[in-house]
């Protein structure tokens, strides 16, 4: 068994099962998260949510997926037929492509490759050209103003995220996830690095284009925004992006912040539960937060999300930047280079 | 075997796309293909063992440069044919920069064939163990510090620029919204109960907002007819 997965079809093999492995579970992950968020957004407003699909409503995702299969795809007359598909297919796959340097326990990544970090940023950088192409292969105006302001925002919120991920970077020393992780086996970094935290955790929602930052969607000014052209499969492709994208920034969350597979306080009790199901565990208490937001807090003004990215994040995460830099070096904190 | 195909592909698709960034018709297909160029720069550099430099590439270039190049180019609203018509025109000197910048290439290139040894001057010796990402601080805040600091400048004067150019004269023009003064205000300097009489009505032309000192004075030295009716909200936008 050993020397056949050596051979490169074994490797191949591997790989590919070690991707379906990942793929799988955020997939039905994902299909629970938009159950949940209506269960969560109902009792927020005092009503029931989906009950009527399975017990509880708990196959209401597959009926809704049963449903976007079977309606029919309308293109626009003015439409760039090839961009205009490119644009879903974009959101999703590069929502999926991530995954692949997730570790889910010490070792468990697919990809074990020292720019974990980078490749994260890379591709969550990305996720705004299928709304920026969507919005502009539409050929309509509320498509496109809504791909205009999502380009604005995703770049605004992108900086001072970098910034965050630099000031965890300084006190791991490297740039691989996993040792991301090892780092906080004394102390998760929420606690030290707190404000930086809280900073991640709201430019995520700005980067996922989540309430309150949900300006490019806007169904009260601009329809739906860069979507509003799409029917069937490809809105549907969008949703999955949307929600996929949610689950990976709770899983970046979790890694940089909360300790990845890390036991809480690495006691007796806790370790006893294995690494995966508490990154399991932490993604879905950053998605609760996630929801939570969505039903407590009206949508942000335009100018008033630039002023907060640009004006409060940008000068807060640089100024926690260099005083984490001065405190590390002052008292000699400062992991050694690999 | 594998390296070699893949390196080809990249190779091809980066030249095919490079060359589409110059013919396509349309510019945002211009700008599309460009990113897909960095793409497989990218993917180059990874082959070549530099993954730092290849994730900053799409960072940086594919992530925000290239957003804001299509933001703009997706806004502009350009007469193809036109375009079109001069191109003739433009033919030479796109040509000579090229030729220039081919001759500097065989140049780098011829240096190090006539002489062999100034070829192992160009990479800077460091430890194999050594990540690339480490290799690359360490020589850039140790040997080049001052050259680093000097490109450092450079941006920040551009940036200076930059907002030199966009900010304008009028700032009054614009509206503004300030948070300090929308949180210090109260019930008591917006409000206020007046007792009607029935058909009598009231006119109180001092429980107006009063309009912000910048703007105000700016209006009056303008000459503005005066709006009688602006009650309340921001004043300014509807000049």
């Amino acid at each position: 068994m050993d020397a056949f997965l050596n051979t490169s079809f074994g490797i191949t093999i591997l790989t590919f099962i070690e991707a379906l492995a990942i793929i799988v579970p955020v997939l039905i992950l994902m299909a629970y998260v938009t159950y949940a968020e209506r269960k969560v957004l109902a009792a927020m407003q005092l009503r029931k949510g989906p009950n009527i699909v399975g017990p509880f409503g708990l196959f209401q995702p597959f009926a809704d997926a049963i449903k976007m299969m079977f309606k029919e795809t309308v293109v626009p007359s003015g439409a760039n037929k090839v961009l205009f598909f490119l644009g879903p297919m974009l959101t999703f796959g590069l929502a999926v492509l991530a995954w692949a340097v997730i570790p889910v326990n010490d070792g468990w990544a697919i990809a074990k490759i020292n720019v974990g970090v980078l490749y994260l940023f890379a591709i969550s950088s990305l996720g705004v050209y299928g709304v920026i192409i969507a919005g502009w292969a539409s050929n309509s105006k509320y498509a496109f103003l809504g791909a205009l302001r999502s380009a604005a925002q995703m770049v605004s919120y992108e900086v001072s995220m970098g910034f965050v991920m630099v000031t965890v970077l300084l006190c791991v020393g490297s740039l691989n996830l996993n040792d991301v992780v090892l780092a906080q086996q004394h102390i998760w970094f929420c606690i030290p690095l707190f404000p930086m935290f809280v900073i991640f955790f709201i430019s995520t929602l700005a980067e996922t284009n989540r309430s309150p930052f949900d300006l490019p969607e806007g169904e009260s000014e601009i329809v739906a925004g860069f979507f509003v052209e799409y029917s069937a499969m490809a809105f549907a492709l969008f949703f999955l992006g949307e929600y996929t994208n949610m689950i990976l920034m709770s899983a970046m969350t979790s890694i940089l912040f909360l300790g990845g597979w890390l036991a809480p306080f690495g006691i007796e009790p806790f370790t006893w539960i294995p690494g995966p199901i508490w990154l399991i565990l932490k993604i879905v208490l950053v998605l609760f937060f996630f929801l939570w937001t969505r039903a407590t807090f009206p949508r942000y003004r335009y100018d008033q999300l630039m002023r907060l990215g640009w004006k409060v994040f940008l000068p807060l995460s640089l100024l926690w930047l260099v005083l984490t830099a001065g405190a590390l070096m002052l008292f000699g904190w400062l992991p050694h280079a690999v | 075997m594998i390296a070699a195909i893949a390196f080809y592909v990249f190779a091809a698709i980066l030249l095919v796309s490079a060359g589409m960034v110059v013919s396509a018709r349309n510019p945002v297909h211009s700008v599309l293909f460009l990113i897909l160029a960095f793409f497989n720069a990218a993917a180059l550099f990874l082959m070549a063992g530099a993954e730092f430099l290849a994730m900053i590439l799409v960072i940086v270039y594919v992530g925000a440069v290239a957003v804001l190049f299509l933001f703009v180019v997706m806004m502009l609203d350009i007469n193809f044919a036109e375009l079109r018509s001069r191109f003739q025109q433009f033919l030479p000197i796109g040509l000579a920069v090229g030729v220039v910048l081919l001759l500097e290439l065989c140049l780098v290139l011829g240096g190090w064939s006539l002489a062999p040894n100034s070829a192992a001057m160009r990479t800077l010796p460091i430890a194999p163990d050594v990540q690339n990402t480490a290799q690359l601080g360490r020589v850039m805040y140790t040997d080049y510090i001052l050259l680093f600091q000097a490109a450092g400048l450079v941006l920040l004067v551009a940036m200076i620029g930059a907002i030199v150019l966009t900010l304008r004269e009028n700032r009054g023009a614009s509206r503004r919204q300030s948070v300090a003064r929308q949180v210090a205000r109260n019930p008591g300097n917006t409000l206020e109960m007046v007792d009607v009489a029935i058909g009598a009505g009231v006119t109180m032309a001092d429980i107006r907002r009063p309009l912000p000192e910048a703007t105000a004075l700016e209006h009056a030295g303008h000459g503005h007819d005066s709006h009688d009716d602006d009650h309340g909200h921001g004043h300014g936008g509807e000049h």
